[in-house]
């Protein structure tokens, strides 16, 4: 073995090392984000926590009850709105469209998913709140699902794309017309990628509080519907962490547990559900 | 596209020419029409947005003209609203966090995809992804209660002591500014660039692997040189999307960025940008051309997102050569 | 079978959501430092009201004003009044006025860290103009050593900390300066957000408590009771009368009691600087912004019900969460004026 082979062995190892070293530290913030809000939040969750409305500072047994529902119904809202416009908009990408078009359509999802959050709540103010003069857990949904949009685009068009030739070709060899290998052959094979992309979308929007302090606005009771007002845990956790009470405080921290325990959930189902055999096997 | 499709022969009668009832009923030039709609919604929106934004800026764009881009003072009692500040300090925070963020995301997808078991990735792969999901205003209490302390106690100092002789790291250490706000902003992005690249990484052929190691390369070398190289552009495409979280996020930046208007060369120094600032300002703006001259500020945003994304396609596109199985960008 | 469940279970959850209930619902948006009272007092009177909900959320002093105008919400509420400009822009819109109904007072204090001193400083007014104007940049400053003598202050420079976002809080903290300093006035003004001579910006109280408490030598000033909540040391300022007064409940309503005469009917006056030995100067009302008619009559006779309410059993809540109550003169005057709204 000469001096350079062993040169290279210990440049591979060494490279190799650190990236585990990336990953490491990736994965030890979390934990310890996660370790944060348990330690801070963690007293503060109790089943009142879960079943009840807020009450107001200093009474105790009150709890985010609306807040959760509040933030299912928008993230529902969203990914109905966002995800079948960055999903199709894709597989237009990737199957149909020219090379210009298809650069036209990825910059402006780019731009859009450059807007700042706030800029996106006041976009939607102005489209879905002030013609009907009231605000709606619509169009905070709105608001959630244009920034979904830019994620699951250009997410699920690299994935569609990664699919190798040889199996597009086998479907076409078959005489399946295009419509039907699509569906059929190449967003099953994508399909991991294409999930991982929605799931990574609706992760980026639950927590964000800007687009629906003008949108779904907020709520102390339980909202009536669709087209009331809704209280949302990103807002709620807003509100009660820059509040000068400790026990708000206490109550943001554990509220921010809960909505990552939402997504998780969210992630779990969503995979159990939802996830297939995947035809193209893993490297 | 790249990969070259072979046409389909329609399904229609042997005598050539396609009926438009035929064009009309056939499957593939409806799905085409259908997904067109829907990419063509994505470019729709974007437009309103632009024009939106443009609309409700017209005051403030009359008043100031092409001096709003260079002017430093930003005082809403006297009516003079400069963006100069906030572009620097958007730009400055953008750049730290992709220089942190990039290196640290991309080899944290290539352990992800190429070394770890595929339980533990999975699995890993399932938390890191939760972090995209801590919502920004717990990311600005964090950052204020653990990163800032730490910046100025240990951090700030050490670099001024090892660095300071260069502009970047003079000045006093508080704790808060540039530096520190770049970092909270790499630990919100990460998760963007692992989860998207882990999965493109993990798309690649096996048999681009095993070509390059049945030559005799090492894993490192297989991995640095054939596999990242084809998931290229899905790699480029992940910091795409966490370039521009990183532009336009406001809550967790605002809290420890100083929001001072001021350019300064230090990146221990403290600044503001444009994303803060819209959202420090806009509930409270008191005067219509205050509020319209924060509407041209995400306007500005809108630009510095559309030169940035330029730029970087121009460098791919320079860059790029048939490594990659897919040429897009 | 999994799908069908999913299915199953996510109708059901929207079906839920669709249900209705044949209560009285309000909304209200506006100012977030007189949140908690609020809630506190929607929470009360709901328990003798059933039917009526009130729905009341704090997205900002600027954004109350903005949604009453536009008409998505029912009420407004803010930490300053509302000026000549959006009272036209309401009277345009709607072709009737809107009414201001102070509710509690705040007050802003200065808040310090500095390493070594534990004692409580006078502030002087041109003190804290002249650090926040960046001209006086020392602790050992004359300016300030002189208002406290035996306390042994360092040579090192001050950092100055405001609030980043727009707020109420430093309405009240500029409108101050503005008044005692002519060079604050020229400079800088008041305002919700002004072009700050110097200092980091915080966002929130929490923001501005957050830096201060770990920056040595900082400067900031909080509302009232987040200092009182969060036992933050805080100084005293000298008033109009000459006396350093710490702020507390007493002094913040005395100040309040001092403006009361000189109060013009529509409650929009800023009660800082006021007369009075006990006064402290620092201070606020925080106002409700009704409209003066609906066309809902069963939305109109709960708010006033309301703000009746409010300004009898209410008062007697606020101090449980360090806010000052308003004084009786004032009380009697928003009574009369409630008849005004049609």
């Amino acid at each position: 073995m000469n001096a350079r082979l062993r040169w290279r062995k210990f440049v591979s190892n060494f490279m190799l090392t650190m990236t585990g070293v990336c990953a490491l530290v990736s994965v030890a913030v979390l934990f310890f984000i996660l370790g944060c809000l348990v330690y801070q939040g963690g007293t503060s969750i109790n089943w009142d926590f879960f079943t009840k409305l807020p009450v107001p500072v200093g009474e105790t047994g009150g709890g985010m009850a609306n807040a959760i529902v509040g933030t299912g119904e928008l993230l529902l809202l969203a990914t109905l709105f966002g995800v079948p416009i960055g999903f199709f908009g894709a597989i237009y990408l990737a199957e149909f469209s020219g090379s210009t078009t298809a650069f036209v359509v990825r910059y402006a999802a780019d731009l859009l998913n450059g807007v700042p959050s706030i800029v996106i709540g006041i976009f939607a103010y102005a489209v879905a709140v002030a013609p009907f003069k009231h605000f709606s857990t619509y169009a905070g949904g709105f608001a959630l699902g244009m920034m979904m949009i830019p994620i699951t685009l250009r997410s699920t068009e690299e994935f569609l794309l990664a699919v190798p030739r040889t199996l597009r070709e086998g479907a076409m060899a078959l005489g399946a017309s295009k419509w039907k290998t699509i569906a059929t052959v190449i967003v099953p094979a994508a399909y991991r990628g294409i999930l991982t992309a929605v799931l990574l979308a609706v992760a980026r929007v639950a927590g964000e509080t800007a687009p629906l302090l003008f949108t779904a606005f907020g709520n102390t009771y339980w909202s009536r519907g669709l087209k009331d007002a809704t209280a949302s845990l990103p807002a709620v956790i807003y509100s009660y962490a820059l509040s000068p009470y400790e026990d708000w405080h206490r109550q943001a921290w554990a509220a921010g547990l809960v909505l990552l325990v939402l997504v998780l959930v969210i992630n779990i189902v969503a995979r159990g559900i939802l996830s297939r055999g995947i035809s193209v096997p893993r490297s | 596209m790249a990969t070259t499709t072979t046409p389909v022969p329609d399904a229609s009668p042997i005598s050539g020419s396609r009926t438009f009832l035929s064009r009309l009923t056939d499957g593939d030039e409806i799905a085409r029409a259908i997904t067109f709609v829907f990419a063509a919604s994505v470019v729709l929106i974007t437009v309103l947005l632009v024009l939106s934004l443009w609309q409700g800026s017209v005051l403030a764009r009359h008043k100031f003209g092409f001096s709003f881009f260079v002017t430093q003072v930003w005082d809403p009692n006297a009516g003079i609203f400069g963006a100069l500040p906030f572009i620097y300090g958007t730009l400055v925070t953008a750049i730290v966090s992709l220089l942190i963020a990039v290196p640290l995301g991309i080899g944290a997808a290539i352990f992800l995809a190429e070394l770890a078991p595929a339980r533990v990735s999975d699995t890993l792969e399932f938390f890191i992804d939760l972090l995209a999901a801590v919502p920004s205003v717990i990311y600005g209490v964090l950052g204020i209660f653990l990163i800032v302390p730490l910046m100025r106690s240990y951090i700030e100092p050490a670099l001024k002591k090892t660095l300071g002789f260069l502009p970047l790291f003079q000045g006093p250490a508080y704790g808060i500014g540039f530096l520190t706000a770049g970092i909270v902003l790499a630990v919100m992005i990460i998760p963007y660039i692992i989860s998207v690249s882990r999965e493109v990484l993990l798309s690649v052929p096996r048999d681009q692997r095993e070509a390059a190691l049945s030559l005799g390369s090492t894993r490192w070398e297989s991995t640095w040189k054939v596999v990242v190289p084809f998931a290229r552009t899905g790699i480029m495409g992940s910091i795409f999307l966490a370039l521009a979280r990183a532009l336009g996020e406001t809550m967790a930046v605002t809290m420890v960025i100083g929001n001072t208007p001021k350019i300064s060369a230090s990146l221990l120094a403290s600044g503001y940008s444009i994303a803060a600032a819209i959202a420090n300002e806009f509930n409270e703006a008191s005067s219509p051309l205050h509020s319209q001259a924060l509407i041209e500020l995400g306007l500005v945003l809108f630009l510095l997102t559309f030169i940035l994304n330029g730029l970087a396609r121009l460098l791919i596109l320079a860059t790029s050569q048939r490594g990659s199985g897919m040429g897009n960008a | 079978m999994k799908r069908i469940a999913g299915i199953a279970f996510v109708v059901l959850g929207l079906a839920a959501a669709v249900w209705a209930d044949s209560t009285l619902s309000i909304n209200g948006a506006g100012a977030s430092f007189p949140n908690p009272i609020y809630t506190k007092w929607i929470a009360d009177f709901q328990k003798k009201n059933t039917t009526i909900q009130i729905n009341y959320q704090s997205i900002g002093s600027g954004g109350g004003i903005k949604q009453v105008t536009e008409g998505t919400v029912d009420f407004g509420a803010s930490d300053g009044p509302m000026n000549d400009d959006q009272l036209k822009a309401f009277q345009d819109k709607h072709g009737f006025g809107i009414l201001h109904f102070p509710t509690v007072l705040g007050a802003v204090v200065p808040t310090y860290n500095i390493p070594g001193v534990n004692a409580e400083l006078n502030f002087t007014p041109d003190a804290l103009a002249g650090i926040f104007l960046g001209k006086i940049t020392k602790w050992n400053d004359p300016a300030i050593a002189g208002a406290n003598s035996g306390v042994k202050l360092p040579a090192d420079d001050i950092v100055v900390v405001h609030r980043s976002d727009g707020s109420g809080t430093s309405y009240i903290w500029t409108d101050y300066l503005a008044k005692v300093s002519d060079e604050w006035k020229a400079k800088v003004n008041k305002g919700a957000s002004v072009n700050w001579p110097v200092g980091l910006g915080g966002k929130g109280n929490e923001g501005v408590a957050g830096v201060v408490k770990q920056t040595p030598d900082a400067l900031g000033y909080v509302e009232l009771i987040y200092a009182i909540q969060n036992k933050m040391p805080y100084g005293k300022v000298r008033n109009v009368a000459g006396t350093f007064i710490k702020a507390d409940l007493e002094s913040v309503t005395a100040a309040a009691a001092g403006a009361a005469k000189t109060m013009p009917d529509d409650f929009r006056v800023s009660i800082t600087d006021a007369p009075g030995k006990t006064a402290y100067p620092i201070s606020s009302f925080t106002w409700l912004l009704i409209p003066q008619k609906f066309s809902d009559a069963a939305k109109r006779d709960a708010l006033k019900g309301f703000v009746k309410w409010m300004l009898a059993d209410g008062q007697n809540e606020v101090e449980a969460l360090s806010y000052a109550k308003l004084p009786k003169e004032v009380v009697d005057k928003e009574l009369k004026a409630l008849n005004n709204v049609q």
